[in-house]
């Protein structure tokens, strides 16, 4: 359950509220465009937890390193992968991130640090661990966040990587994006024991557990994670983010009348709303030259994949192999 | 009970059965065998949400209760051993995965020791287990949730494999399946679900080991897997209007795999094409040609070709994806030039080639 204020000084403030408008735009416009078929690929989208991943990524450095789920694109934009290229990718046009080559669930942008990520729940935790041991054998500081569901802890493979990373103290930040489901099954049909942050402790990790939708609170504990991290040997820190999806798990629309769970179950969790909160802590005249860059920055992204051409056949059978 | 081999029966009375989508016959097969007996349980991620595997295991969960219907933790590995176990102490556990691609985190599991554990206790235990997996296909499924990997499973000693192209194998391979003592990969395809055929009512099985044939040809052989076999019917279709007659042969079972019924296609042909809904290399259509190949009676020389996934990951934009997969067009296409070599190419209609495709499936999922 949400709860709290947000306090941080207005021009953090400001900077968060671009990027938490962003994500929501940006996913708001695909979702609009997806009945037209013109995206013909899963979209999972990140509508309602945007905070975690903006939160987060505040606390990065440009040359730091996340890695994401196929619920990425909040991830993907916070860490400020390139919008133009994100929204062709989902396209599918060949001025895509991964050329069109890998749809929603595959964005990448290692200019800006975002690691490709994975339809295979859990696949790109010990790959993101891997990445961490080679910025720590690099010696600059640098640091991986690790995005994953709360679905992705039932895999044998993370706590595999906690031990690891925690054995050799490895820079990398686990954020579980918890927001109570793996699909359409509540946690309570998937864990015996509720408590996370417990079972993550006894790996050796400090884990704390963090409102999602306080992007500050959020933003403070990834920053103080990290900030020992990059002066070395201090090893990986664990936060579970509660957060809730607003929409289906794959698809534009939402699904209240599945039967899974209630509309009422959304509400505390819209009351909490981190975008509307942020953008109402900030001045009125702040707020709307944010939006109205941001609404042109996502405009400009549509237009961009549109006049993007699809990839010639050639593309087929190029990167097989390096 | 009634073992039904051949041509899938036309619909005549209560005992051919009435049409019945594939997806439906899956759940028929799985209820009627839980139905007579108690040991048979359903488990693996979701199969018991209001999706219901595409509707692959609806009613199951209402009929049986959740002590024999349940979901699990994303934890295939282990899901996997925990059936295996089950399956050594008498159950006969059914595991689902909408994805194949999900078997990769199974691997250790059913290589090491499912496969082997009847042969490598002595026959002391056996584990009769059915893993059930989906391939999917379009709407930007992609690298990892588009792979046909079932030549992977065909390599083991131990594992059977089986790929029904519709409704009536689906229900008798299923009910085969839960009734086989030994572990069965069970290979379905998203594009089939749909798909109808007249299924008996009551319960059947179709033996493994029994290729179908779906039509018969004096000029060509074609062998289409999975889903292939639906897409190279249509291929016969677009080459009778070119004067080619093509034989269909569906292996439906892939291990065991029947490869007499094969070769005595192709000894009369003289000429096979094999197209799998996977990729050729060391794939099921590189073990389809090899064995006849081998043939221990060559009556005549036979004419190979294969075809199957580009030699790729599959993308997920349109304008690639669409050149990843046989199609009938290209099938055909293939054929002529088997059956007429010296004939320049030839290429289908495509106005009729279109009306053959396959329904597009509209996503996202
Ligand atoms: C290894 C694996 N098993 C199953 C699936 C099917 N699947 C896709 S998403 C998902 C739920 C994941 O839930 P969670 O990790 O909580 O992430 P969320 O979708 O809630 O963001 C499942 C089971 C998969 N993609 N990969
Ligand atoms: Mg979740």
């Amino acid at each position: 359950m949400p709860d709290g204020a947000l306090r941080a000084d207005a021009e953090t403030l400001e900077r968060l509220y671009r990027k938490l408008y962003l994500t929501r735009r940006f996913e708001e416009v695909v979702a609009d465009i997806y009945p037209t078929d013109k995206i013909k690929s899963p979209v999972h989208l990140s509508i309602g937890q945007e905070a975690v991943a903006v939160g987060v990524c505040d606390a990065l450095r440009a040359d730091d390193v996340v890695s994401g789920t196929y619920r990425g694109h909040a991830a993907y934009l916070a860490k400020d992968g390139d919008a133009n290229a994100m929204m062709a990718e989902l396209f599918g046009k060949d001025s895509g991130c991964a050329r069109g080559k890998g749809g929603s669930m595959h964005l990448v942008d290692i200019a800006h640090g975002v690691l490709g990520s994975s339809a295979v729940v859990g696949s790109t935790v010990p790959i993101a661990m891997g990445y961490a041991f080679a910025l720590q054998r690099e010696g600059r500081g640098r640091v991986v966040a690790a995005f994953f569901g709360d679905g992705a802890t039932e895999e044998g493979v993370l706590w595999e990587s906690l031990n690891f990373a925690a054995l050799h103290k490895l820079p990398i930040l686990f954020v579980c994006e918890n927001n109570g489901y793996a699909i359409h099954e509540p946690i309570e049909k998937r864990w015996a024991v509720r408590d996370l942050i417990a079972k993550v402790a006894a790996f050796g990790l400090p884990a704390s557990r963090i409102d999602g939708s306080d992007v500050v609170a959020i933003r403070a504990a990834a920053a103080s994670a990290v900030a020992p991290m990059r002066r070395g040997a201090h090893g990986p820190s664990f936060m579970e983010c509660t957060t809730y999806r607003w929409r289906e798990h794959v698809g534009p629309n939402a699904d209240f009348d599945a039967g899974y769970r209630s509309r009422a179950e959304l509400e505390p969790w819209a009351a909490a709303d981190a975008v509307t909160r942020v953008g109402a802590m900030i001045g009125a005249a702040a707020r709307q030259t944010i939006e109205s860059e941001v609404d042109r920055q996502v405009r400009d992204a549509v237009a961009f994949a549109e006049q993007s051409s699809m990839p010639a056949s050639i593309e087929l059978k190029t990167h097989v192999f390096a | 009970m009634s073992s039904l081999n051949g041509k899938v029966p036309a619909s005549n009375g209560a005992r051919a059965g009435r049409m019945l989508r594939y997806v439906d016959a899956l759940a028929e097969a799985v209820a009627q065998e839980m139905e007579r007996d108690r040991r048979v349980f359903v488990y693996g991620l979701d199969v018991d949400d209001h999706k219901r595997i595409q509707g692959s295991t609806t009613g199951l969960l209402e009929r049986f209760g959740a002590e024999r219907v349940f979901t699990t933790p994303l934890s295939e590995d282990a899901m996997t051993g925990f059936g295996i176990g089950a399956a050594m102490a008498g159950m006969r556990p059914v595991h689902v995965h909408i994805r194949m691609d999900f078997l990769m985190l199974c691997m250790n599991q059913l290589v090491n020791m499912a496969a082997k554990a009847h042969y490598m206790y002595g026959g002391a235990v056996s584990v009769p287990m059915v893993v059930r997996c989906m391939i999917g296909k379009s709407w930007g499924q992609g690298a990892q949730h588009s792979q046909g990997l079932h030549s992977m499973f065909m390599h083991v000693p131990g594992l059977k494999v089986v790929a029904p192209s519709n409704a009536y194998d689906a229900k008798g391979c299923l009910i085969a399946a839960i009734r086989d003592d030994n572990p069965v990969i069970f290979v379905e395809h998203r594009l089939l679900y749909p798909t109808e055929a007249p299924v008996p009512v009551e319960p059947f099985v179709v033996e493994f080991g029994r290729a179908r044939v779906m039509r018969r040809g004096e000029d060509l052989t074609i062998v289409g897997i999975s889903n292939m076999a639906i897409e190279c019917l249509r291929a016969a279709e677009l080459l009778a209007e070119a004067g080619i007659a093509a034989d269909v042969i569906d292996p439906v079972s892939l291990a065991p795999l029947d490869v007499d019924t094969i070769i005595q296609s192709a000894e009369q042909t003289g000429r096979l094409l094999v197209v799998d809904n996977a990729w050729t290399n060391c794939g099921a259509s590189a073990e389809i040609v090899a064995r006849v190949a081998e043939r221990p009676v060559r009556n005549r020389s036979i004419r190979f070709e294969r075809m199957g996934f580009a030699p790729t990951t599959c993308p997920t934009t349109p304008a690639l994806e669409q050149e990843f997969y046989p199609n009938p067009s290209r099938i055909a296409a293939v054929g002529y030039r088997l059956v007429r070599p010296g004939d320049g190419k030839w290429v289908p209609d495509p106005r009729r080639a279109e009306l053959s495709y396959q329904v597009q499936f509209r996503g996202p999922f």
